[in-house]
C-alpha cells in the first residue's frame, strides 16, 4: 500500500481536546481530517481533576463561555498547605473571573470533550467513535502514512497523521519519539465525585449562582509525594489526589485509602461530610514537563496534548486541557501547511516545535522546567508543610505571659526543628524565585 | 510525616461499591497480560498497591491474579512494574472498557 491510497488529507487519533483542535484547525484549512476516538464517544475516556482554562479558544469559538458545557465558573482559588492537625489557606476571589471572558471553569471531560468534537464536526472534521487504533502504518523509507484500527479492513490511510492518544501514546513509543519510559516521571490522579445539594454546596463554599472555588493542596496524602484537590461542580464536588508512581507503589497504602486520608482532615471533612460518592475515577498524568518531553514530530507524524506530556505541573499552576487545545492547534495548522506544501517529512513539519516556542505551550514548560521536581521533592513534600505550619502557628499564638518572639528566630527555630539545612531553603527559594519570578 | 488518621466515623465504602459507581462496557479479549513466571520472581508486587482499580491480588504461592474487567486504562500498573515483560498491555477493543460518565 502507498499513499496514493489515502482517503483523507490528515488522521486525528484521538477526540481528545488536543485531537480535537487539531481537527479543527485541519478541516478550516480545507482539509479531509478524520478523527478517530476509541471510546464510544468523545471523552469517554478522559478524566482530570477538574478544572480547563479555555481561552486559547477565543478566537476559534467566539464566545464560547455560552456554548461550552461548564459547571461553575472559578471565581475563587485557594491554596492549601495541610500537616495532619493544621491547615494554612492562602484564599483569593475575584468578581471578574465570574464574567465573560471568564477565566478557569469546573467542567466534566466527557461533557467537555464531547462538546469540543462537536466543534470540529460543525468544522467539518469527519468523527470515528468505538475504533481503537492499534499501530501506525509507514512506507518503505519508514514514513508515516496512516494507521491500523480495530475494525474489520480497518487501515486508513493519509499523508499525515496527528497522535492525540493520551499519556500512554503507544503511537509516539512506536515511533520512537520517547526514550526510555521512567515511572518517576509520571503521577496517579484518583478522585471521586461526591454529589451534595447545590444550595449546601454553595453554603460550605461561599459562592452563589455559577460561581465556584478551586483548592489546590500540598500536604494531605498520606507521606505520598503528590498533591490534594477539591472543586465545586454544580451539584457534585471532585475530590482527590495524584501521587508520585514511584512513591505510591513503595508505601503500603491504597490510592482509594489516601483519599480517605484526605477527606478525614479536620479542614476538608466539613467540605465533604454527607457526600455520596458518584463515580470513582482515575487517570496518569505526565508530570514532569520539560523533564519528559519527547520529539514532537517524525516522518509523517505529529504528537500533541498527554501524548507529548504536554501538561503542566507547576505547583500554582496545575493545567493540562489548555496545554492539550493548545499544542493541537498548533499541530493543526502545521500540518495544514506541510500538506500545501507537500513536504511531511520530520523537516517538514519542524515548524510545530517553533510554533510551540512561541507560545505558552513551551514558553511556559521551559521557564517552569524545574518547579514539577521542586513541588514533588522529599523537602517540599515532607518538611516544608510542618515548618511552614508551625511558623504561622506560633506567629499567631498568644503565649502569654511570653512576649512575642520576632519572626527570624521563629523561622530558625522552626527550620532547625523540621531537619530542613539553611542552605537547602535558600537553595529552594531561589529555584522557585528564578521560576516563577 | 505521620499518616493521617482514619475518622473512625466515616462511612468507608466497600471496594465493590466503588468500583461499581464506573461503567464498564467489558469486551471478551483480554487487554492486560500477566506472564504469572515473571511475577513469581517478584518482591516489590508495586502492582497491587498502586492500582486503583485493585485488578492485582497477589496469591498464596507468589503468583499474582489479576482481573482486566473494571480497569480505568490508566497504565499505572506497566509503569510501576519493575519487572520487565510482567505486564503486556493494549488499550481495549474500540467502544468497550471504561466509559466515564456525561451529565
Amino acid at each position: 500500500m502507498t499513499e496514493q491510497h489515502a482517503e483523507f488529507d490528515a488522521i486525528v487519533v484521538g477526540a481528545g481536546p488536543a485531537g480535537s483542535c487539531a481537527a479543527i484547525e485541519l478541516a478550516r484549512a480545507g482539509k479531509q481530517v478524520l478523527l478517530v476516538e476509541r471510546g464510544p464517544f468523545p471523552g469517554s475516556k478522559n478524566m482530570y481533576g477538574g478544572v480547563v482554562y479555555p481561552r486559547i479558544l477565543d478566537d476559534l469559538v467566539p464566545e464560547w463561555w455560552d456554548e461550552a458545557p461548564v459547571q461553575r465558573w472559578v471565581t475563587r482559588r485557594s491554596t492549601m498547605v495541610l500537616t495532619p492537625t493544621q491547615a494554612l489557606t492562602v484564599d483569593f476571589r475575584s468578581e471578574a473571573w465570574g464574567q465573560p471572558p471568564y477565566n478557569g471553569a469546573t467542567a466534566y471531560r466527557p461533557d467537555f470533550d464531547h462538546w469540543l468534537a462537536g466543534v470540529a464536526e460543525r468544522h467539518g472534521a469527519l468523527l470515528l467513535c468505538s475504533t481503537t487504533v492499534t499501530g501506525l502504518l509507514r512506507n518503505d523509507t519508514g514514513r508515516v502514512i496512516g494507521v491500523r484500527t480495530d475494525r474489520p479492513d480497518g487501515d486508513l490511510y493519509a499523508p499525515v497523521v496527528i497522535a492525540c492518544d493520551g499519556v500512554n501514546s503507544f503511537l509516539a513509543k512506536e515511533a520512537g519519539l520517547y526514550g526510555d519510559v521512567n515511572a518517576a516521571h509520571y503521577t496517579l490522579g484518583v478522585k471521586e465525585t461526591i454529589a451534595l445539594p447545590r444550595d449546601v454546596i454553595e453554603e460550605r463554599f461561599g459562592v452563589r449562582g455559577r460561581h465556584g472555588v478551586d483548592i489546590e493542596i500540598l500536604g494531605g496524602t498520606s507521606g505520598i509525594n503528590g498533591g490534594g484537590f477539591v472543586y465545586t461542580n454544580l451539584d457534585t464536588l471532585s475530590v482527590g489526589v495524584v501521587l508520585k508512581l514511584p512513591a505510591l507503589a513503595a508505601q503500603q497504602r491504597r490510592p482509594e485509602e489516601v483519599i480517605a486520608g484526605l477527606k478525614a482532615h479536620p479542614a476538608i471533612a466539613p467540605l465533604v461530610e454527607g457526600g455520596e460518592v458518584k463515580e470513582y475515577s482515575a487517570h496518569v498524568i505526565p508530570e514532569a514537563g520539560w523533564t519528559m518531553l519527547p520529539q514532537l514530530a517524525a516522518d509523517g507524524l505529529l504528537i500533541a496534548g498527554d501524548a507529548a506530556a504536554l501538561c503542566l505541573a507547576a505547583g500554582i499552576w496545575l493545567e493540562g486541557v489548555n496545554f492539550a487545545m493548545g499544542s493541537g492547534r498548533a499541530a493543526g495548522r502545521v500540518a495544514a501547511r506541510a500538506l500545501d506544501r507537500g513536504n511531511l517529512t520530520a523537516a517538514g513539519l519542524a515548524g510545530y516545535r517553533r510554533a510551540l516556542e512561541e507560545t505558552f505551550v513551551l514558553a511556559d514548560h521551559r521557564k517552569l522546567r524545574n518547579v514539577p521536581g521542586l513541588v514533588l521533592s522529599d523537602r517540599v513534600q515532607h518538611q516544608y508543610p510542618d515548618l511552614i505550619a508551625n511558623l504561622v502557628q506560633r506567629v499567631f499564638q498568644v503565649d502569654n505571659p511570653m512576649p512575642k518572639p520576632g519572626l527570624r528566630r521563629i523561622l530558625a527555630q522552626e527550620r532547625k526543628r523540621a531537619g530542613v539545612r539553611r542552605r537547602d531553603l535558600l537553595r529552594d527559594a531561589w529555584t522557585g524565585l528564578r521560576s516563577f519570578g | 510525616m505521620a499518616l493521617i488518621e482514619r475518622d473512625p466515623t466515616w462511612p468507608e465504602m466497600s471496594f465493590d461499591d466503588r468500583i461499581g459507581t464506573a461503567e464498564f462496557r467489558v469486551h471478551e479479549r483480554a487487554h492486560i497480560v500477566v506472564d504469572g513466571d515473571v511475577c513469581r520472581g517478584c518482591t516489590t508486587r508495586a502492582c497491587v498497591v498502586a492500582c486503583p482499580a485493585r485488578l492485582f491480588v497477589p496469591t498464596a504461592d507468589g503468583g499474582i491474579l489479576f482481573n482486566y474487567e473494571q480497569c480505568f486504562e490508566c497504565g499505572t500498573c506497566y509503569l510501576v512494574c519493575n519487572e520487565s515483560g510482567a505486564i503486556t498491555w493494549t488499550y481495549p477493543e474500540g467502544g468497550h472498557g471504561v466509559v466515564f460518565r456525561r451529565t
